[in-house]
């Protein structure tokens, strides 16, 4: 019993640990500017440095840019990586296995590793400084072909071949079986991709140069170190509101969230 | 109708390829030609006016070799992985058992330790910015009372690797964690009976019982934990810039830092070529070292 309690203070302790920043920040954000740094209980609560920060830098903007981005990856990603990955777990083709060692590799090298050739790249088709040169070098994804080709996997055969002999054809079998048995697995897919696109910051730092096209990531980092100085109180209001809709997603939808990401990459 | 060459394995394959082209097309320009591209630009020297570029495969590497800066960075990526991997792995673990045993407080728990995962690295940057605030930031508060003065944690070259390690892990710890539940909850019921009938104690069952089973999650997630010993630098670009004197600076932080604040593209190149060769090195350890125990089936 006695190592139970102390598991339980460990534990706890490195949750006030994990808590301690979050409960700050919003603390902070509800104050009046004067008070962040006396931490009296009594201060008076106030929503003015939502509003004030909101008028300071177009976030409202960035929201949308960062809406935009999101939907277009996810969207892209879902139409590439779907075929590819049901070529890659119910055809035979030579050359596939192949192939699919040199998809996996793209597990290793993250896009940001090729950041320089990959502007220029951008650079060539015009692209800079757009949301479609932002997302452009997400749009194929290992990641998406590999998980989605496991869940494809696990469709019965004998199913399939029940299509097959119905007269499906490859469309409809994808369309009509695979993709509503893989539900489950688009969803866990489509959340850890929302986050990542949500937060992803550096390309999206370097391929954009204008108010008009920088994401919400890019834009509070702009906020914090230039606009500021140090009101923290501002500063971390910017920082609840660029970070809202996703948290409050996250709080909504907690168990879906953390199983998805369990789905995503215990397989 | 499907013309009589084409039927049975031809269609298959010719349906195969046509399925996999348009991810493959995307794959190749951003990532498997630009990898061909990178190792061709830091074979050449730049062109300046006068001098076009040339073939002269060891000149930027030479300058690598000579380049102080580039000793420091890659000494501090190797301090940033040695501290950060075994940090957020044991974080990782101990939340892990925690949340999956009868705790109070469970749900409560999980979601303070997950929490971090689901927010930008930009947004826990400016939070632990105030944190690290020399005089007033909550570090220095809670140390005043052991005698420890005013510290500029980001701001001294001693301290500032140091802080941007405590933020990653920070960050990271809770998603590794959820790759431990699963596989904890995984388990099965019997294992624990089996051990408590057999009257073990519960370090026992932990040592000799879960860490083995758990050993193909451990591996999985420590590939994840050095891929991120070499991507996490966001925290980095806005809070430190790499400083002071570069103290921050690592590999890919680097790249960016001569990439698109020197606009040296070939040199950059040469660093990129580094940073892929490393991660050459961690895909040939998963692939031929641990082989099959972390699945790709």
């Amino acid at each position: 019993m006695r190592h139970l309690r102390l598991e339980t203070v460990g534990a706890w302790l490195l949750g006030v640990m994990w808590i301690l920043p979050l409960a700050w920040a919003v603390w902070s954000a509800i104050h009046p500017p004067s008070s962040t740094q006396s931490f009296g209980l009594f201060s008076p609560v106030t929503l003015r440095n939502f509003a004030t920060a909101w008028s300071m830098a177009p976030f409202g903007r960035s929201m949308v840019n960062t809406v935009v981005l999101v939907s277009m990856v996810l969207a892209a990603q879902f139409v590439l990586c779907t075929p590819a990955a049901f070529a890659f777990a119910r055809l035979k083709f030579p050359g596939r296995d192949i192939l699919f060692g040199v998809v996996l590799i793209q597990l290793m090298v993250a896009p940001e590793v090729l950041m320089v050739e990959n502007y220029r790249t951008i650079g060539k088709l015009d692209l800079v400084n757009s949301l479609f040169g932002i997302a452009l070098p997400y749009l194929g994804s290992a990641f998406g072909i590999f998980l989605l080709r496991q869940a494809f996997r696990t469709v019965p055969e004998e199913l399939d071949a029940a299509a097959r002999i119905e007269g499906l054809s490859l469309r409809q079998r994808i369309w009509k079986l695979y993709l509503p048995l893989a539900r489950p697995t688009y969803v866990a897919y489509g959340l850890v991709l929302v986050s990542f696109h949500w937060n992803n910051f550096l390309w999206p730092l370097v391929i954009t140069n204008s108010v008009g096209v920088r994401p919400i990531t890019v834009q509070l980092a702009m906020f914090s170190t230039t606009d500021q100085g140090t009101n923290w109180s501002i500063i971390t209001a910017a920082t609840l509101l660029s970070t809202a809709p996703l948290v409050i997603a996250f709080l909504l939808f907690q168990r879906q969230f953390v199983q998805s990401f369990m789905r995503a990459r215990a397989q | 109708m499907t013309p009589a060459w084409l039927a049975g394995e031809r269609r298959e394959a010719l349906q195969g390829w046509l399925l996999v082209l348009p991810a493959l097309l995307f794959l190749t320009a951003f990532t498997y030609w630009p990898t061909l591209e990178t190792a061709w630009a830091s074979l050449h020297t730049a062109a300046v006016p006068g001098h076009p570029s040339r073939f002269a495969p060891l000149f930027e590497f030479k300058s690598l070799a000579r380049d102080p800066v580039f000793w420091q960075v890659l000494r501090n990526n190797f301090y940033y992985a040695l501290a950060l991997i075994p940090a957020t792995m044991a974080l990782a673990l101990a939340m892990a058992l925690a949340v999956n045993g009868r705790i109070p407080g469970r749900a409560v728990l999980r979601l303070a330790y997950f929490t971090p995962t689901v927010l930008p690295m930009i947004a826990v940057a400016n939070i632990w910015l105030f944190f690290f605030t020399p005089g007033y930031g909550l570090v220095d508060k809670l140390l005043a009372p052991f005698g420890f003065g005013s510290w500029n944690w980001l701001g001294e070259s001693s301290t500032a690797l140091f802080a941007v390690i405590v933020i990653a892990v920070w960050k990271q710890a809770g998603f590794y964690m959820i790759f431990y539940l699963a596989a904890l909850q995984s388990l099965p019921v019997e294992l624990a009976e089996a051990a408590e009938l057999e009257g073990s104690s519960r370090v026992n069952y932990l040592r000799r019982v879960v860490w083995p089973l758990l050993m193909p999650t451990t591996l999985f997630v420590f590939v994840n934990a050095v891929i991120d010993a070499f991507r996490l630098v966001d925290q980095i670009v806005v809070l430190t810039h790499g400083g002071p004197d570069n103290a921050t600076a690592i590999l890919l932080y680097y790249v960016y830092q001569v990439g698109f604040q020197y606009f040296d593209a070939h040199y950059a190149s040469a660093l990129t070529m580094v940073l892929l060769a490393l991660l050459g090195l961690l895909a040939w350890f998963q692939f031929a070292v641990l082989g099959r125990r972390v699945h790709y089936r």
